[in-house]
């Protein structure tokens, strides 16, 4: 019966791979959104304005409070009440980038703040105007603190694709649970979207221990 | 937006959602000893010379940290009873749960341990301790500092990640909110007053951790 299983399953193996190009999909565009995101709410968070930095704090606070799957029911169910009907993919891009800004949000300001005041001190008596003082002396040096943080960030925000399959996305999760109403077998089936899963965050679990050894000073 | 709230639905339902929050605690709770203790254990194995207990627990914690807990939730969800176990859904919630945030504690652990300076280790062995000695007199106390910090961080990721038990129909807090849902059609009620509960804990949580941060920090500016 295995073999038989299991020969089905290689049937079908296109169908996973379908799943896993969705799911990298979803991580590619997400990723690239919440750093983007994240960076601009970092820069917010460690900034002087106390408004924004409040507001900041309190997105943060409730978005790191509350799990990933409330909220995509809270995008996908209450949205729409409120007039903004999305389609199950854009909801799912909506949800991971409001997650992982909130989370790649905290590793920006923390590597900003580990950054001496001399920094700026030394950039804003060089004649540089903030957004210079940020991009040419902050920022690349708070890089080293923020890198290693960040990719390990990468490896959860991929992993946690696999939630927006409650949503009905067809991505790699969604296929093994759609899979195994047909193949009972739910070790082979959920052991091959492990796999898949762990052909994607091994690597990047390596690159962060390596970035990791290679920033520290 | 909020103006049809409807407060006087999640009144009645409050005994319902406290049911739900009961459950939460008490999974995370269980959850949380149990992880720790198989945290202890893989970590112990992982920093062991031992090839025959070392190599199995880095496959261990390898693969549970690159694949979703999602995943690891159905596989032992719809793999268990094709190997003729049939357990409760709450258990083999409780057990993903477990093994999942078990790689991660044992990673916290050895973190803990590798910060301790190599001068303690050899001191220790100078003053003629034995290995278990070394590590009960010596690296143990000093780690235990450093972390109790990212342990709390790890129950505030457990009890945000025990929400996914409700995929399995685990009843509890946020299959409270679907139910609620699919009963009354109020998902904004529903889904709000979850997450509000949830912040609580979070916040509990998060207070704790810094609390223990700012006690850590002085200990090592003393």
């Amino acid at each position: 019966m295995m073999a038989f299983y299991f020969s089905r399953l290689m049937e079908i193996f296109p169908f996973f791979l379908k799943g896993l190009w969705m799911t990298s999909k979803i991580a590619f565009i997400s990723l690239f959104a919440c750093t983007l995101l994240g960076f601009i709410l970092g820069i917010f968070r460690s900034g002087r304005n106390v408004i924004l930095k409040r507001l900041v704090g309190v997105y943060v606070s409730f978005v790191r409070g509350t799990p990933f799957v409330v909220q995509i029911f809270i995008i996908f169910f209450i949205l729409p009440e409120w007039g903004l009907q999305l389609e199950a993919f854009p909801a799912a891009l909506l949800a991971m980038a409001i997650m992982g800004s909130a989370f790649i949000c905290e590793i920006v300001a923390g590597g900003i703040s580990s950054i001496p005041r001399g920094q700026w001190e030394a950039a804003a008596s060089s004649g540089l105007t903030l957004t210079q003082q940020l991009r040419l002396v902050i920022i690349p040096q708070a890089m080293k603190v923020i890198l290693p943080p960040l990719v390990g960030q990468y490896v959860l925000l991929i992993k946690d694709t696999s939630v927006v399959s409650v949503i009905g996305v067809m991505e790699l999760t969604r296929v093994g649970w759609v899979t195994v109403v047909r193949i009972p077998e739910g070790l082979m089936v959920f052991s091959l979207v492990g796999i898949l899963y762990f052909s994607i965050s091994y690597p990047l679990i390596l690159l962060s221990n390596y970035l990791e050894q290679k920033m520290a000073i | 937006m909020l103006t049809d709230f409807n407060f006087r639905v999640i009144l009645e339902y409050l005994p319902f959602f406290l049911e739900g929050l009961r459950a939460t605690f008490l999974i995370s709770v269980i959850s949380i000893g149990l992880a720790l203790a198989t945290g202890i254990i893989a970590c112990a194995c992982r920093i062991s010379p031992l090839k025959i207990l070392k190599y199995p627990s880095i496959a261990y914690i390898e693969i549970i940290r690159s694949t979703p807990l999602l995943v690891q939730i159905y596989f032992l969800y719809f793999g268990l009873p094709t190997l003729g176990i049939r357990i409760p859904e709450i258990q083999t919630g409780i057990f993903a749960l477990m093994l999942n945030s078990g790689a991660y504690i044992a990673e916290i652990i050895r973190a803990g341990i590798q910060s301790v300076d190599d001068g303690q280790l050899e001191s220790g062995i100078a003053s003629g301790l034995n290995y278990f000695q070394r590590m009960r007199f010596i690296i143990l106390p000093q780690a235990l500092g450093v972390t109790i910090p990212p342990l709390l961080g790890q129950a505030i990721v457990l009890v945000k990640d025990s929400a996914l038990l409700s995929l399995i129909s685990v009843a509890e807090l946020t299959r409270c909110g679907q139910i609620m849902t699919s009963e009354r059609f109020m998902p904004a009620e529903a889904f709000f007053t979850v997450a509000f509960f949830y912040m609580v804990i979070y916040f509990v949580l998060k207070a704790l951790a810094d609390w223990s941060q700012r006690k850590l920090i002085f200990r090592e500016a003393y």
